[in-house]
């Protein structure tokens, strides 16, 4: 059964090759050919899950050893794989979604002409997500990590043409290089210390080493994963991702790459349980984020940039919990596979209404679509109610519970985790009840031709302005776009649900992260009464904001956080000041300094040393050549004359 | 005696060349084809260097020696060890490649004018520094060496100065004195390093009595010859000072933007991809085994030297404004890992470098290549007047991006691994070193994507508009190149084969072990 693993990876890795290299032959079936290898890795996973579920608790996991990879000396790197209850649920949720997402691309691509390269790119991200929890080492990881970077680089810039979305696709990577300097060191740290960097032998050195260490390669860690995952303060790229058409933003950027940081530091669980300073640093960028992300999506207008703050801010919980340790963990990935539906199911039902609204992503332009969209509303609501924790759909189980959890990480710290959690809650509600009512509450205000926009820094779609104005005809999506959404919507709802019944999730996880209960200040009801009361106020103000009131077709200038908030809490700016401009000088005097110091001073100094300043000065005036060549001619003669005189 | 393969396989290039000459002035296209001919018969006589080399054997193998020149105990000494096996392999599989690149690179430009048959003379040079370039891999003798190590610069000079990129902002006039700068400034830079280490041959023949690499590295080891400190230290620095030059490393690096820059992409190939191997392999070779302790006293500055090389390169690298020098600096960038990877005096930091030498020939040879087919269409070497070409030339863009990726070290292809190792190598040893020079991998990053958005993403610029995408000849020349960078990325044990056993005798040359890791050191 084990030897299937590596089929996992390999479906979608086919797919990739055949249809980047195929041409343009398979331009008429590629998108069928990408959709059937994703299902084909959905089945495998589903048989191996079957299998799992027949053994015992403990007798669960497999393993797969492929060949040596980097053998030098006591560096040993293997191409190995580990399937065990975390991987697995990983590789549902990637494969699952991952499928769904493909069927749904077949519609929203359908008018594209590189769609087949499209297919491409998204089966070589299932098959890089798939490696990175499937690696039973963290080179290996590693390998996966940079494939989805890169496959989500390629995604981000799909629309090359745009110069938006080329500079999106490169901040994404840089950024996540950034992060990848961390995992870089994380995995020398664990080789020099460890002397090795598989993780079954360094769950085992952990007992050996200090604190210290372990903290060190726990900070380290997080480094990686506050960039992958969009986190605090590398999150600065996840709003520009949206330049990605709205498939990817949903597989992507919603439900599988940015939660790889949460699954790294889950993976990683022995090395942070005996570090709790480095926990400690976890939550507490958990917790920022959570707050940062759920401030930024009020403020955006444009749907996916919203959507995207509630992304940050959503795996910001994730972060916190699996910073909370055992506490925390198995709430952390029930989260991410309850968001990875429901988010997911949001992006599919933002599309289906830019797909609709011709490719229009300003709230403020939309405005009463539930009658034109009657099953996107339907799902799209249903998801609306799950992120904000709606009584009985799925994110009221494991948000719920992260809230509890914190707040059971007990002192000081579990009051003030616990809090911040809470409040997030309440902006959750508050920036999801806005998109909800913009979108499809509301007067038509796509009706009207746009009024030009005074010099607005955030106001983007400016861009149709000028011009006649074409009136949207927003009608339903075809089944293949619906049908996915549906699907998620049915996750949206029950899979909280079923995963709390009996704690079944918490069994399942239990034997791989540990489980504990943590002492918790107040009950678990409690804690549910207060996010009950949170949410009705979130999302009364809301309503009080844009359901009651018609909604400005021009964004208000708003106060100095709205502005701040609609500018990414000014991080850009401030990446752009120090970073982009600095580098800028930089670079410049530094191509300067070589062109004339570096390059002078070492032609100055040989010149000197030899005598042959006045020589050197030739070179300009075109005595060069000969110069060059009579010393050249000089120095050979005499090697040749010694040589022969001798040999003779 | 057995079959000479060393000899043979330097011979037949050398040969190839003089053939090559040969070939009469109206018959460019069988010039060509004899060059390409012979090239992939090396290749041929490469692997089978290959397929011989027995890693579990002896240090050298294959091994030639016959007296030369009696009197100074020269002798015409040859042999492999690993290292070299891997590196004559990386010559002779780039050589074929170079050619097919540069096949019109050398028509002559007005038809009529033969003025000395230029397509003969390019690719007999081509030749020539191959069968130099393989010599001085095989050479086991330090003056037979230092012969080939200095003959190389003559072809190499008039590949620069001779054969330059027509892909230039100014008058002829103006390209040509900027060609011909270039190459002096090649030869100069060269020659000075090259006359420093004669020096220091001459003091090591005066101090060991013979030129044998083996005899007196054996001599060194069992304490037969002794160097008084200072000695060795000189010696040393004569020698180092010439690979540096070559390598190259900051601030003796400024030759190598200028002459990659003025020259055809496929020179310019040879080069950074074979060429400067000459001065990391050397380093590897001469410094490590002849002055061991030596080595050891200038580690300390040399990995300051290659760090600073590490992250000025690719600083540079970000801000230049010609896609060949952006790849120079790459280049430098590139080796200081080398560099560095080879004075952490650890098994993977030096067998990182040996195999960092293979995968920065590939990598660079496919990045570049491309890059001087893209330059070729649009005639100019200046990043901003491309733009959008992935649109009208998609197969072209996409594999220059791999050749990018592949410069930054992408995991999953060739150089990752190698990059990886040599900084997991100097890490053990140097931890604030290793952590300083990740900082590289951001800035690869930044330099190749820049270099990417800039030409090819975007809309299309009017002068691109009609670019035609790669043409069979090009993609014969880059499909093996990226299929080798995925292969030696998921599967580089063939190399690291052949290279563990040399870089172990290395390691007892300089009686250095690998850090022990903390947890089993506490045991």
């Amino acid at each position: 059964m084990e030897n299937l693993i590596a089929l996992l990876v390999a479906a979608p890795l086919l797919g990739a090759a055949v249809l980047l290299c195929g041409g343009r032959r398979l331009d008429a079936v590629g998108h069928w050919i990408g959709t059937v290898l994703a299902a084909v890795s959905f089945v495998i996973g589903v048989v191996l899950f079957a299998d799992m579920l027949g053994k015992g608790a403990e007798e669960r996991e497999m393993a797969q050893h492929l060949f040596s990879w980097v053998p030098v000396e006591s560096f040993q790197a293997d191409i190995a794989f580990q399937l065990d209850q975390l991987s697995m649920t990983f590789v549902l949720l990637i494969t699952g979604v991952g499928s769904l997402i493909h069927v749904y691309s077949i519609g929203y691509m359908e008018h594209d002409e590189r769609r087949r390269r499209f297919f491409g790119y998204l089966n070589l991200f299932l098959a890089a997500m798939l490696l990175l929890v499937l690696a039973d080492n963290y080179l290996l990881l590693y390998v996966g990590w940079e494939g989805v970077g890169l496959a989500s680089y390629l995604l981000i810039g799909f629309w090359q043409h745009k110069p938006s979305a080329a500079t999106a696709a490169k901040k994404a990577f840089l950024v996540n290089r950034v992060g990848d300097m961390g995992l870089s060191i994380a995995i020398m740290l664990m080789f020099a210390w460890f002397g090795t960097f598989a993780f079954g032998p360094v769950l085992e050195a952990t007992g050996e080493t200090s604190e210290g260490k372990l903290t060190a390669i726990g900070l380290m860690l997080l480094l990686a994963a506050c960039g992958k995952s969009a986190q605090v303060p590398l999150q600065s790229w996840l709003g520009d991702a949206m330049e990605g058409p709205t498939p990817v933003s949903a597989l992507i950027h919603a439900a599988t790459m940015v939660t790889a940081g949460v699954y790294l530091i889950v993976r990683s669980a022995d090395i942070f349980n005996a570090a709790p300073d480095a926990q400690l640093v976890v939550t507490v960028v958990g917790a920022v984020t959570l707050l940062f992300g759920a401030i930024v999506g009020c403020a955006k207008d444009d749907i996916k940039k919203a959507l995207a703050g509630s992304t940050m801010s959503q795996i910001g919980y994730m972060i916190l919990a699996a910073g909370l340790g055992p506490i925390g963990y198995v709430f952390a990935i029930m989260h991410l596979v309850t968001h990875g539906f429901f988010k997911a199911g949001l992006f599919l039902g933002a599309g289906s209404v830019m797909h609709g609204m011709n490719d229009e992503v300003d709230m403020r332009r939309y405005g009463g679509l539930r009658k034109y969209m009657p099953i996107t509303f339907v799902t799209f609501g249903l998801g609306y109610l799950a992120i904000i924790g709606f009584p009985g759909l799925s994110g009221f189980f494991s948000k719920d519970k992260i809230i509890e959890a914190a707040f059971a990480k007990g002192g000081t710290e579990g009051w003030i985790l616990g809090s911040v959690a809470l409040l997030g809650a309440a902006i959750t509600a508050y920036y999801m009840t806005r998109v909800m009512l913009m979108t499809f509450f509301g007067e038509e205000r796509w009706r009207h031709a746009p009024t030009p926009s005074p010099a607005e820094p955030s106001a983007e779609p400016a861009a149709e302005t000028r011009g006649e104005y074409e009136v949207p005809h927003p009608h339903e999506s075809p089944k293949s776009m619906t049908i996915p959404m549906i699907v998620l919507a049915f996750g949206s709802v029950f899979a909280g649900g079923f995963f709390s019944i009996g704690d079944r999730f918490m069994h399942w996880l239990e034997p791989v992260t540990g489980h504990d209960h943590g002492h918790a200040p107040v009950s678990a009801m409690t804690v549910t009464l207060a996010t009950m009361v949170v949410l009705v106020i979130g999302a009364g103000i809301a309503y009080v904001q844009y359901g009651r009131r018609p909604v400005p077709a021009l964004a208000p200038r708003g106060s100095l956080l709205t502005r701040a908030a609609r500018r990414d809490l000014l991080q850009d700016d401030f990446n752009h000041v120090v970073l982009v401009r600095g580098g800028e000088h930089l670079t410049r005097s530094l191509v300067y300094v070589d062109h004339s110091l570096v390059d002078g001073v070492v032609n100055g100094t040989a010149a000197s040393m030899g005598g042959l300043s006045g020589r050197l000065r030739k070179l300009q005036n075109g005595y060069a050549r000969s110069y060059a060549v009579s010393m050249f001619g000089g120095a050979a003669v005499l090697i040749a004359v010694t040589l022969l005189m001798r040999a003779v | 005696m057995s079959f000479p393969l060393l000899t043979a396989t330097a011979a037949l290039p050398a040969l190839g060349a003089i053939a090559t000459a040969a070939v009469p002035a109206a018959r460019r296209t069988a010039a060509k084809w004899l060059a390409l001919l012979v090239s992939l018969a090396t290749l041929v006589l490469a692997l089978v260097v290959l397929v011989r080399f027995d890693p579990g054997g002896d240090r050298y193998q294959l091994t030639e020696s016959h007296a030369w020149i009696a009197d100074f105990g020269v002798r015409y000494e040859l042999g492999v060890d690993g290292i070299g096996v891997a590196l004559i392999a990386l010559t002779a599989l780039l050589i074929p490649f170079v050619i097919l690149a540069g096949w019109h690179d050398a028509d002559p430009q007005e038809t009529g004018s033969t003025r000395w048959r230029p397509t003969q003379g390019f690719f007999a040079l081509i030749l020539a520094v191959e069968a130099m370039v393989i010599l001085s891999f095989e050479a086991t003798d330090v003056f037979l060496f230092y012969i080939f190590f200095e003959a190389m610069l003559i072809p190499m000079y008039f590949l620069i100065g001779g054969f330059g990129d027509r892909a230039h902002a100014g008058t002829d006039e103006n390209a040509a004195a900027q060609r011909s700068y270039a190459a002096v400034k090649f030869l100069l830079y060269n020659l000075v390093g090259g006359l420093i280490m004669l020096a220091a041959v001459i003091g090591l023949y005066v101090v060991a009595g013979n030129f044998s690499l083996q005899e007196i590295a054996e001599a060194r080891a069992n304490g037969t010859l002794d160097m008084a400190t200072n000695t060795e230290r000189w010696l040393f620095l004569g020698f180092f000072f010439a690979f540096a030059v070559k390598a190259p490393l900051w601030p003796l690096h400024t030759w190598l933007p200028n002459a990659m820059g003025e020259a055809t992409a496929p020179v310019a190939v040879l080069i950074t991809a074979v060429v400067d191997k000459v001065g990391t392999f050397a380093m590897l070779r001469f410094c490590l085994q002849l002055f061991p302790e030596a080595s050891k006293w200038a580690t300390p500055v040399i990995l300051v030297l290659a760090l600073i090389s590490i992250v000025y390169g690719a600083l540079l690298a970000v801000g230049q404004r010609d896609i060949k020098r952006l790849v120079a600096y790459a280049s430098i960038s590139h080796f200081g890992f080398i560099i560095m990877g080879i004075f952490a005096m650890t098994s993977q930091g030096q067998s990182g470098a040996t195999l960092y030498m293979v995968n920065h020939g590939i990598s660079t040879a496919a990045l570049m290549l491309v890059a001087g087919f893209l330059i070729s269409r649009r005639g100019s070497r200046l990043i901003a007047d491309y733009g959008g070409v992935q649109k009208v030339a998609p197969v072209l863009a996409g594999t220059f991006l791999i050749g990018g990726l592949a410069t930054l070290s992408l995991p999953g292809l060739a150089p990752f691994v190698s990059e990886f190792l040599v900084l997991v190598g100097t890490f053990t040893r140097y931890p604030v070193i290793g952590i300083i020079a990740t900082f590289g991998i951001v800035l690869a990053a930044l330099y190749t994507l820049v270099l990417y958005q800039r030409t090819m993403t975007g809309p299309v610029k009017p002068e691109v508009s009609a670019m035609p995408d790669l043409r069979v000849r090009e993609l014969v020349v880059v499909a093996p190149l990226i299929a080798l960078l995925i292969f030696l990325g998921v599967f580089p044990k063939p190399v690291t084969e052949i290279v563990n056993p040399a870089v172990e005798h290395t390691m007892s040359d300089v009686q250095k072990q690998d850090p022990k890791p903390e947890v089993e050191a506490a045991k």
